[in-house]
């Protein structure tokens, strides 16, 4: 059947159509088509040796590893926070609201150097840390660190509303029917909050892969150790070689692509094995 | 299993939702808890499920909730066997109809779980008592209202439930299904036996379902009793105004009067008209608009003397007999009058504009005085 818009009180489908596929080739579309025509002059093997090199996979790993253990770790701290933010009315409540959207505010360069300045070896929980042979700054852990700080917000604003959409009557239904505490977490409200969760997760999976300005403060930027792939990808562009640099991004964009699609996918599934 | 509260009160905030209530429901019956918006009757359900705490004063005796004579005030809500009905179901949206109902089972601590297999068999049986059969695998968003209901009820009485709580159990469904429902939970009811008790606002429903009904105004009980007695021997203005039609008419003034009380009370299909002349001492009114449709008719009518309207239910082969007009001026009979002379109850009949008074021993009677105008 040929494609024809249903009709509709509201006019303009085609329209709005056009101009959302002309602003989305315009915006993301045509600078990521840039990445792959100026990465497609190169050779295979130039492409190869470029994406392969033993520093590169190190950057590889420890970008999307961390990345993804940054993305876990912020899932049930943002759960946390906004289930708290949500059910309890406290004292500074508003700010704490209004705290949760700092990392999206702030230049990511400043977190960089604020971390820095708390976990080096002279800093505030730095020198407490260091003693004990915990090292933050100049590690992967540090990496970590400010991802987390990076991706909460995505967590916690994807779960708040369906949280607040959640009916009390749920937990209270489940609690006459005799239901403990953690029963009634564990099967009424984590189910109905599962898709918010993975939506959470992969929206702070995928900013992390993207960050560069707070982690190469922290980091160190050691080859082999605690540098990550946007890094690398800046490095070849000061040495001019662009063709190096988009090799480079073209393979984090195929990667997060895939990554998202995929959450995307396993989660309607999901839903689909469900109804 | 009967329940009783004693002495609750419930505030929130500045709101008063229960002043110092009491109550007992006898065992395995139907009971509405029936008032307006506010009047409290929802909290006081929640407290009897468990959901909501009363107010601890200094009384250690008040604010308590017994089950047949055993405190459970502080029986937390799952250990209390009540199954409660919420208003919007609160079905689990991500469980299947089955999964639903056997919730209540499958939380049980392992010692006490029944099997996989007779909680299946459970499960059937209630879906085949709440005529949901082929409906197991469903989703609650894939169901009607009714049947959101129904799968509601039977996740209820899964854990087999000595009291049965239901907050407006018809509120969220349409006319046609409401009565339905109604009927159906009736006999559902005498099936089981359980003693249940529902809240409502809608005096039919509570009138038609329930074998007591609670009237409750302003966070306090107005009157307990059976659904005859509320109708015909109500015990406050809030009472008769709230359950079923009612006149409400100047007794003061005009050619009505009856010292002790400014307002008297009669319902439409106690109002009869008469043709005829005027007398020095009929009441007189004229009429307004006729509507027939049904077995009665209905006949709005103004008062001469006060100018006040009211209605009149007619039978219909009467009504035709009269063959009321639009403007005519007519005589009106009250059969049987009302009167809460200083908050006491008073019956008495009116004919040719005169009270003429049934009082129960002990009421000063009033003097019906049609000669003064």
């Amino acid at each position: 059947m040929p494609f024809r818009p249903r009709r509709s009180v509201l006019p303009g489908f085609g329209l709005s159509l056009g101009f959302t596929l002309a602003y989305l080739g315009l915006v993301i579309l045509l600078p990521l088509a840039a990445v792959f025509v100026k990465t497609s002059g190169m050779s295979w093997p130039d492409f190869w040796a470029a994406v392969s090199s033993p520093r590169v996979i190190a950057s590889y790993q420890l970008t999307f590893g961390a990345s993804f253990l940054a993305a876990l770790f912020n899932v049930p701290c943002g759960v946390m926070l906004a289930w708290v933010l949500v059910r309890y009315e406290f004292p500074g409540r508003k700010l704490v609201d209004a705290l949760v959207d700092l990392p999206f505010a702030l230049p990511t360069a400043v977190a960089g150097i604020a971390f820095t300045a708390i976990y080096a070896k002279n800093g505030w929980f730095g020198q407490w840390l260091e003693p004990q042979g915990i090292k933050v700054a100049y590690t992967a852990l540090g990496v970590w660190l400010v991802l987390t700080f990076i991706g909460l917000p995505f967590v916690v604003r994807t779960v708040q509303p369906i949280l607040e959409e959640l009916e009390p009557e749920l937990e209270e239904a489940a609690a006459t029917l005799g239901a403990t505490r953690g029963q009634t977490f564990r099967r009424v409200i984590l189910p109905a909050l599962r898709p918010a969760i993975i939506t959470g997760f992969a929206l702070a999976f995928a900013r992390a892969i993207g960050e560069y300005g707070s982690v190469v403060f922290i980091a160190g930027n050691r080859p082999m150790h605690t540098e990550i792939t946007p890094l690398l990808i800046i490095t070849k562009l000061e040495q001019y070689d662009y063709k190096g640099a988009t090799a480079l991004a073209s393979v984090l964009l195929v990667g997060s692509f895939g990554l998202l699609f995929f959450i995307q996918l396993s989660q309607r599934r999901a839903r689909r094995a469900h109804a | 299993m009967s329940i009783e509260v004693r002495n609750l009160s419930k505030h929130f905030g500045a709101f008063t939702a229960l002043a110092n209530v009491s109550l007992k429901v006898g065992t395995g019956r139907l009971t509405a808890l029936l008032g307006p918006s506010g009047s409290g009757k929802t909290t006081l359900l929640r407290i009897i499920a468990g959901l909501e705490f009363p107010d601890t004063g200094d009384d250690r005796e008040a604010g308590r909730v017994l089950f047949h004579g055993e405190d459970v005030s502080d029986v937390p809500a799952g250990q209390r066997g009540v199954g409660f009905v919420f208003q919007h179901y609160a079905l689990f949206k991500h469980m299947s109809v089955f999964d639903n109902i056997a919730f209540g089972l499958t939380v049980r601590p392992r010692k006490s779980r029944p099997s996989r297999a007779e909680i299946a068999e459970r499960v059937h049986e209630l879906l085949r008592l709440v005529q949901l059969e082929n409906l197991g695998q469903r989703l609650p968003d894939q169901l009607s209202g009714g049947q959101r209901q129904r799968v509601a009820l039977a996740r209820a009485l899964a854990m087999q439930p000595k009291v049965l709580l239901l907050d407006e159990p018809f509120g969220a469904l349409d006319a046609q299904v409401r009565k339905e429902m109604r009927s159906w939970l009736r006999s559902l009811h005498e099936k089981l036996h359980v003693t249940t008790v529902f809240v409502t606002h809608d005096q039919e429903e509570a009138l038609e379902l329930a074998d007591e009904v609670v009237v409750m105004n302003n966070a306090r009980i107005e009157q307990v009793g059976g659904p005859q007695e509320v109708y015909d021997r109500p015990v406050s203005p809030f009472v008769i105004e709230f359950l079923g039609n009612v006149n409400r008419l100047a007794a003061g003034s005009g050619k009505l009067h009856s010292p002790g009380s400014d307002v008297l009370y009669v319902r439409p299909h106690d109002v009869d008209i008469q043709r005829g002349a005027a007398g020095a001492h009929a009441l007189r009114a004229r009429v307004l608009h006729v509507f027939s449709a049904g077995s009665y008719g209905s006949v709005t009518l103004e008062r001469i003397d006060t100018g006040e309207h009211f209605e009149a239910e007619i039978a219909r082969d009467r009504l035709r007999d009269l063959d009321l007009k639009q403007g005519d001026d007519v005589n009106v009979v009250f059969r049987h009058v009302r009167l809460f002379p200083r908050g006491q109850f008073t019956e008495a009949d009116v004919r040719d504009g005169r009270l003429s008074e049934a009082p129960p021993p002990g009421t000063p009677p009033a003097h019906g005085a049609g000669e003064h105008i």
